[in-house]
This record gives structure tokens, C-alpha cells and sequence, in this order.
């Protein structure tokens, strides 16, 4: 699903936020990267998603070589994608419902079917009650899930998730990780970046983690700290 | 059979992506409007300093217009004013009233007498008091002669000034060509300052809007992001702005329309009085419908103008992170 080939970033001003990254997540899995703050979590996601663009070496996700999305290719590439925040990212003058409806939107469903799928994925996160709420009426715990209603709700192939417990008590972080887990046993790929080490151990799932810049661990590999 | 099927499976993508299409615009439509109606007092008040932006290169084509209409009957039949000897006696008055009629050079003539001119001399200039402390009626009476078409096209005005200049019965006569030549010359210089004046507005007319949308781009900086994210086209994310720079234009235009409208019954009434001076039944024109619809569809376009430039100046700016 997601391959890196000697992968390097920098930044215009010549820091490097990666160094040489080499990996494979393969279609389906659900893998956790991790590291300290700046260690690059974010700059991978931020990759994936074509929000940043790496420097040297090759990227292929899904089939598609990321040097080549460029123009009008890259909404298309998008829409294949779920992506939540850690300050959640919603705007707060519109609605639950249409604050997830906001993708289906962008991709042009009917009206009809916009329904039907975003209640379908507010029912999953279990908020299909406060549809008609303003996120700044909601928990943090609760715009967290509308969040990720609003990052499955087409149908991604691939959903990543920057930080998505950064600010959520122990309890409702666990809630989260699962309520992923549920996405990544339909068959969605899932990575998620997260500083919470002792969260993520818990869960059972393969780490990637990044110290400054650099693959520390791979796949499979155990942590070492 | 099978290329059949294919090509009605085609016609059908086609009306799909049509239908798609026309969605996303009624989308963007309905959106521009929600946030107009979210924030009526800015919308009001862009519109508001658009409106009268646009009113006054369209009140000067107005007056322009009107300007027109009045020197029309001008252009041909110039004006000869006959100041007559006062001391004439009506008969006198009288005979030369029909020699000047059987004239070949003269379409037509009018009588002012001296009462004529002192009762509306009254009733105007407010010298009531003062004239009726007078014993004489100290004005003379005038005729109004429209020399014949042709007298003029064929240059013999002059020649026609000249022989009523010289007879015993008037005292002066005043061709009105040389004051109309100079209105006209400056009809024209006035023509080019609404030429100049309009182009000015229209630029104000695009930076208000282009303000106006980048504001509105900024404040929605976030949301902007979001759609980019999730795979949102550019075209997407611009046509609710571009929308609502139209709507402010065709907002404006409408308000300046209005504005005309007002200025136009708040000129009416002295406009007749003063027509009614120069024994005229000359009215103010409102704009035509035509106009009116020339005048939104120029509003809409330099809103539609000035939000496109300022999406394409803005959008640059914001990126994803």
C-alpha cells in the first residue's frame, strides 16, 4: 500500500526533517509511527497526503508513484484518502452533519446518498444523536470522533491520523485507537501518528518509530527504549 | 448491439457528470447566499459603496442623456431672438409680425409683447415690488424666429441676421448658433470626463470587491484547507467566491439603480418648472430597461472580475500546512 524508497526531506531553509527512509505498510495493516516531537511523524503523513513534498527518493502509495500526482491529479489522489488532526479541524460554523458530509460533498454524491452515508458513519462513531450539534457544543472526545467520522465517510482506502489522542484523557484515547482498530478490520489501512508509546503498546500493532529524521525501527522490529 | 450499449452508457456519463456539474454550482450558489445572509451588514454595505460607485457614472450618462434630448431640436432650427424697438406701436408690431411670416428664410415666429415679458419677468426674477414701483413697462417686446431649415444648411443664417439686424423696427437680433456651438463643444468635453470618470470607478468598483473577497478568503482560511484535503478541485473551492463576488456586483448595480431613481424624482419637479421657463414640455428620462439591464450585467461582470483576481492573488497564499 504505502512504500518508501530512500526517502529525504528538507525543509527551504536546509533542515531535514527525514533522512533516508525506507518502509512498506501493506494493504490492510494498521501500523503506529512514533517518535518524539520532530522527529518526522507528522512530515510522513504530511507526504502521504501530498500536503508536503519529499526531496529525494521514491514514494508509491497505492499503486501511484507520488512524483507523478501533480495539477489536477492531486483532488483526485486526495479523495482516496481519510486524514484527521490532532486539534480535530472542524469548522465550527456548520454543523456535525455537515461537517462529515464536507468529503461526499467535494466529490459530488447526491444529496441522497450524502445522507445516507454520513448517518452510516456517525452511527459507527456513535454520535448519530448530535448530528444537529455545532462541534463547539461537543467534548473534546466528541469532536475527535466526529473528526474521524468526517475521515471515513467516503470510503478511503488508506486513513491516517495525525496525533489523534494528543489532548484525550487515557480512557477516551483507548476509546479512539479502537474505534480505529473497528475502521482497519474492514479492510482500511490505517497509520496513525502518536507520541503516546505506553497507548501504543497496548495495542498490539506494528511500530514504526523515527528519532530526528531517521527509521529507528522498523516493522516487526521491537523498541528499544 | 454492443457498440449501442456503449454509447448510451456514454450519453449517460455525460448526463451524470452534467447533472454533477450544475449541483456543485446550485452548491456554491446557495452557499454564497447562506453567507451573504450570515453577514447582511457587510454584504449591505460593500453593495452599498458599489452602488454608489456605479451611480455616478451612470447618473452623468443620464444627464448626458437628457442633454442630449433637450439640444436635439437645436442642432437644425437655431434660435434668432428679436429685441424690438419699444417704441412701436402695436400695429406697427402687427405688420411686422406678417412681413417676417411670408419671409422665405423664416419657418416660423413668436410674439412676445411687452405685458407677456413683464408678467413672466414677475413671476421669475422676484423683482415684484420693485416693477410695480415702475410707471412704464421698461421691457420691449421680443420675437422668437426660427429661421427654415434650409436657410441654415445652405449658410445663409448670417445673411438672415444681418437684413433683420438691419430694419428700423428692431433694435437687436441675437443669433443663438454661437452659444449653442459652445454647449455642444462642451457636451463633448463632458462625454470624454464620464469616459475617464467610469473607467476610475470601475477600477474602484473591482479593488472594492477583490477587498472584499480576499477578506472572505482569509476568514476562511481553514475551511479552504479542509476542502483542499479532501481532494477538493481548486475550481471547487473558488466558485463560492466567485459567486459571491457576482452577487455583490449585480447588489450593487440594483443600489445604484435605485439611487438614480431617487435622484431622478428628487430632480423632477424644479426640472418642469425650468422647462416650463423656455416654453418647454421637456421631462427627465429615467434609464430604459435596456439600460437597466446593461447597467446590472456591468456590475455582475466587475464583480465576477474582481473576485476572480482576487482568488487568483490569494489562493497562492494559502497552502495546506
Amino acid at each position: 500500500m504505502i512504500r518508501f524508497t530512500d526517502v529525504y526531506m528538507h525543509y527551504g531553509d536546509g533542515a531535514e526533517a527525514l533522512k533516508r527512509i525506507n518502509l512498506y505498510v501493506e494493504q490492510g495493516a494498521m501500523v503506529y509511527v512514533t517518535g518524539r516531537s520532530g522527529a518526522g511523524k507528522s512530515t510522513l503523513l504530511r507526504l502521504i497526503a501530498l500536503i508536503e513534498r519529499h526531496s529525494r527518493g521514491q514514494i508509491i502509495v497505492n499503486g501511484q508513484n507520488l512524483e507523478r500526482v501533480t495539477g489536477r491529479r492531486i483532488p483526485l489522489y486526495r479523495r482516496n484518502i481519510g486524514f484527521t488532526f490532532q486539534e480535530h479541524r472542524l469548522l465550527n460554523d456548520r454543523d456535525v452533519f455537515d461537517n462529515v458530509a464536507l468529503p461526499l460533498v467535494i466529490s459530488g454524491y447526491r444529496h441522497q446518498e450524502i445522507k445516507k452515508r454520513v448517518r452510516a458513519s456517525l452511527d459507527r462513531v456513535g454520535l448519530l444523536k448530535k448530528e444537529k450539534n455545532y462541534p463547539l457544543q461537543l467534548s473534546g472526545g466528541e469532536q475527535q470522533r466526529v473528526g474521524i467520522a468526517r475521515a471515513v465517510v467516503h470510503r478511503p482506502a488508506l486513513l491516517l491520523a495525525d496525533e489523534p489522542t494528543g489532548n484525550l484523557d487515557p480512557a477516551l484515547s483507548l476509546e479512539i485507537m479502537q474505534l480505529f482498530e473497528r475502521f482497519n478490520q474492514v479492510g482500511v489501512t490505517v497509520l496513525i501518528a502518536s507520541h503516546d508509546l505506553a497507548m501504543i503498546k497496548k495495542m498490539n500493532k506494528p511500530i514504526i518509530t523515527l528519532r530526528e529524521g531517521k527509521l529507528l525501527t522498523h516493522i516487526g522490529q521491537t523498541i528499544s527504549e | 448491439m454492443k457498440k449501442r450499449a456503449s454509447i448510451s452508457g456514454s450519453t449517460q456519463g455525460y448526463i451524470a457528470i452534467i447533472h454533477t456539474w450544475l449541483a456543485q454550482h446550485a452548491r456554491a450558489l446557495i452557499f454564497s447566499l447562506g453567507q451573504i445572509y450570515k453577514n447582511p451588514v457587510g454584504s449591505l454595505l460593500t453593495m452599498a459603496v458599489i452602488g454608489v460607485s456605479l451611480s455616478l457614472p451612470a447618473g452623468f450618462y443620464l444627464l448626458l442623456d437628457n442633454a442630449g434630448r433637450v439640444t436635439a431640436n437645436w442642432g437644425g432650427s437655431m434660435q434668432i431672438t428679436l429685441f424690438l424697438n419699444p417704441e412701436l406701436t402695436d400695429q406697427q408690431i402687427e405688420s411686422l409680425t406678417q412681413t417676417l411670416q411670408q419671409h422665405e428664410y423664416i419657418d416660423n415666429i413668436k410674439l412676445i409683447d411687452a405685458d407677456e415679458a413683464l408678467d413672466e419677468y414677475r413671476q421669475y426674477s422676484g423683482f415684484n415690488e420693485a416693477l410695480t414701483a415702475l410707471d412704464k413697462n421698461p421691457l420691449p417686446a421680443v420675437i422668437l424666429l426660427n429661421p427654415a431649415r434650409e436657410t441654415i444648411a445652405s449658410g445663409q443664417g448670417e445673411q438672415l441676421l444681418q437684413y433683420l439686424q438691419n430694419m428700423d423696427a428692431v433694435e437687436t437680433a441675437q443669433f443663438d448658433r454661437q452659444w449653442a456651438n459652445r454647449l455642444f463643444a462642451f457636451i463633448e468635453i463632458f462625454q470624454r470626463v464620464i469616459i475617464v470618470l467610469s473607467t476610475l470607478l470601475a477600477f474602484a468598483v473591482l479593488l472594492i470587491i477583490g477587498n472584499t473577497i480576499r477578506l472572505a478568503i482569509f476568514n476562511r482560511r481553514t475551511e479552504i484547507e479542509i476542502n483542499k484535503l479532501f481532494g477538493a478541485t481548486d475550481a471547487f473551492i473558488q466558485r463560492p467566491f466567485l459567486y459571491s463576488g457576482f452577487i455583490h456586483g449585480i447588489g450593487g448595480s440594483v443600489m445604484a439603480w435605485i439611487l438614480l431613481i431617487t435622484s431622478i424624482k428628487l430632480l423632477e419637479e424644479p426640472v418642469i418648472k425650468l422647462a416650463g421657463l423656455y416654453a418647454s414640455n421637456f421631462q427627465l428620462f429615467s434609464l430604459r430597461s435596456g439600460e437597466v439591464a446593461v447597467l446590472i450585467a456591468i456590475g455582475g461582470l466587475l464583480g465576477l472580475l474582481g473576485s476572480w483576481l482576487a482568488v487568483q492573488r490569494n489562493f497562492k497564499a494559502i497552502g495546506l500546512s
